[in-house]
């Protein structure tokens, strides 16, 4: 089978901006199509990854909207919600488009406009994602993180300061990335004496509200280097659902999606969690990104967390994750969010990641919905 | 007032209910009221950025009842600090939240439910 190749990618800057979801959405898109010297018209599909520009906004129809503004008229147009894993799904879909012969070129653009709305209106859009039942109790994907990363802490005897390590080093990374929100390191001091959001966790534990944009160009293996020598190839790829109600799950250190999408990508690719080089993690709450090390199959479950105390997840150690600064300084717009982690295994892939250079031929993204609802993990490779 | 878990055939019950099983695909045919249970309180937080309409701060925890032959966990507002261990019981409230702040359709759902409190 042709494999698909990623043959343009870009990103907004993220943070809170002026611009609405049409003029972000437009902003990626046009550059990743300039990257590739690709007219909108050539386009035969075209994705927008986007939680909620509805009810943030009061702009529905965004597909529509991009397709119009990028000259893409005629293209299939489809728009991707798979909440804080839209951009991930976004990916699937676009892969799918072009892996199944419908698409012979396809641009996926993952975006959200959300700081215009106070701290508690962004909030509760996202927290309208969950069950009547936890709905009412007035939970917040913050507090289903408060209540893991308890259970998480208690059940392997992890030290506290071990998820403010997670925070360090990815702040350190985002000093990095020119695209980052927060480009300002901070210490574990800082983390372990901020404000408490939902106990134990702290205000640096979690990722910022954010607006941006990131885009992906797609096209078969076979007629890539038409485009650019510097293509990067989809090599695996998985999405699962887990439980809805979140307090239903047997272990609640366990994301199921996780496990189920990674075991995918890894067979589709044929490779192991041993020949990743370069990870970009869903790190939305600190305690996310060691879960998510323990269930895409890098540590045993209960150890992910000496991870960033050892620096094997550092820029220089033996497997760097969230190079781009992670979500928890780049920010996370939501349905950007993915596709922006896959721009980043891209660029780390290709050698175009400039001071966030490592040396890899092998990247991984994992995208997570929810509390773990829904999850897609991608693998990214070199070109051969 | 009820605080009702669903009971398939095959004995998997879970809170809330659904449209089948998810454990077994079979109809969940019975009930298991929770009212007056005592229940474990498996994780907590505390919540101090709480969305529209919601108590701040807000002490949130997930409970396990033990039911001899299965058992099911609940998510749930307690009414004070508790700690992980502990042993609470289910108590009736009237609104959890106020249905007109928030954005989910107030006709939409039921407001009404069961905080945890300290056994």
């Amino acid at each position: 089978m042709d494999r698909v190749a990623v043959i343009g990618a870009s990103m907004t800057q993220f943070g809170q901006r002026d611009a609405w979801i049409r003029e972000l959405l437009a902003e990626a898109g046009e550059a990743c199509l300039d990257e590739a010297g690709v007219d909108g018209s050539a386009l035969d599909h075209l994705y927008v990854s986007n939680m909620a520009s509805g009810e943030f906004e009061g702009q529905t129809g965004v597909p529509n909207a991009l397709a119009h503004d990028l000259g893409a008229l005629g293209a299939y147009t489809q728009r991707v919600d798979q909440t804080s894993a839209s951009g991930g799904a976004g990916v699937y879909a676009a892969w799918q488009s072009v892996a199944s012969g419908a698409s012979e070129l396809t641009l996926l653009v993952g975006g959200e406009k959300m700081t215009h709305r106070t701290t508690a209106e962004a909030t509760d859009v996202i927290a309208s994602l969950t069950h009547p039942v936890e709905y009412k109790h007035g939970v917040t994907l913050p507090s289903f993180a408060g209540m893991t990363a308890r259970h998480y802490l208690e059940s392997y005897d992890a030290p506290r300061d071990s998820l403010a390590k997670v925070a360090v080093k990815n702040h350190r990374n985002g000093v990095d990335n020119p695209h980052a929100q927060f480009r300002k390191e901070v210490d574990e001091k800082t983390v372990l004496e901020s404000p408490i959001v939902a106990d134990p966790l702290r205000l640096y534990d979690f990722c910022p509200i954010t607006d941006g944009s990131a885009a992906l160009l797609f096209c078969p293996e076979s007629v890539a280097a038409e485009y650019t020598d510097d293509y990067s190839v989809i090599s695996g790829i998985g999405g699962a659902t887990d439980t809805h109600v979140v307090h239903e799950r047997d272990d609640p250190t366990v994301m199921g999606g996780v496990v189920e999408s990674s075991d995918t990508a890894y067979e589709m690719a044929g490779l192991d969690p041993d020949d990743v080089d370069v990870a970009e993690l869903h790190d939305m709450f600190t305690i996310l990104e060691v879960l998510q090390l323990e269930d895409l199959g890098f540590f045993e479950k209960g150890e992910g967390w000496r991870a960033a105390a050892k620096g094997v997840t550092a820029r220089d150690g033996d497997l760097p994750v969230n190079t781009s600064g992670g979500l928890k300084s780049k920010g996370h717009p939501l349905g950007a969010s993915g596709v922006a982690q896959a721009y980043e295994i891209h660029q780390q892939v290709t050698g175009n990641a400039g001071e966030r250079q490592v040396d890899a031929d092998v990247g991984l993204a994992c995208n997570v919905g929810g509390f773990g609802n829904c999850v897609t993990t991608t693998i990214v490779e070199a070109a051969e | 007032m009820s605080f009702d878990a669903y009971r398939c055939p095959e004995g998997h019950v879970t809170y809330p209910d659904h449209a089948v099983c998810p454990e077994c695909g079979d109809e969940q045919t019975e009930t298991v009221d929770l009212t007056d249970e005592v229940g474990t309180v498996v994780t907590w937080t505390t919540s101090t950025a709480t969305p529209p309409g919601v108590r701040e701060p807000n002490h949130l925890a997930i409970v396990e009842f033990d039911l001899g032959d299965a058992s099911v966990r609940a998510l749930g507002q307690t009414t004070d600090p508790v700690e992980t261990g502990d042993e609470v019981t289910p108590v009736y409230v009237e609104e959890l939240r106020d249905p007109d702040a928030g954005i989910r359709e107030e006709e939409s759902q039921d407001w009404d439910g069961y905080r945890f409190e300290p056994a």
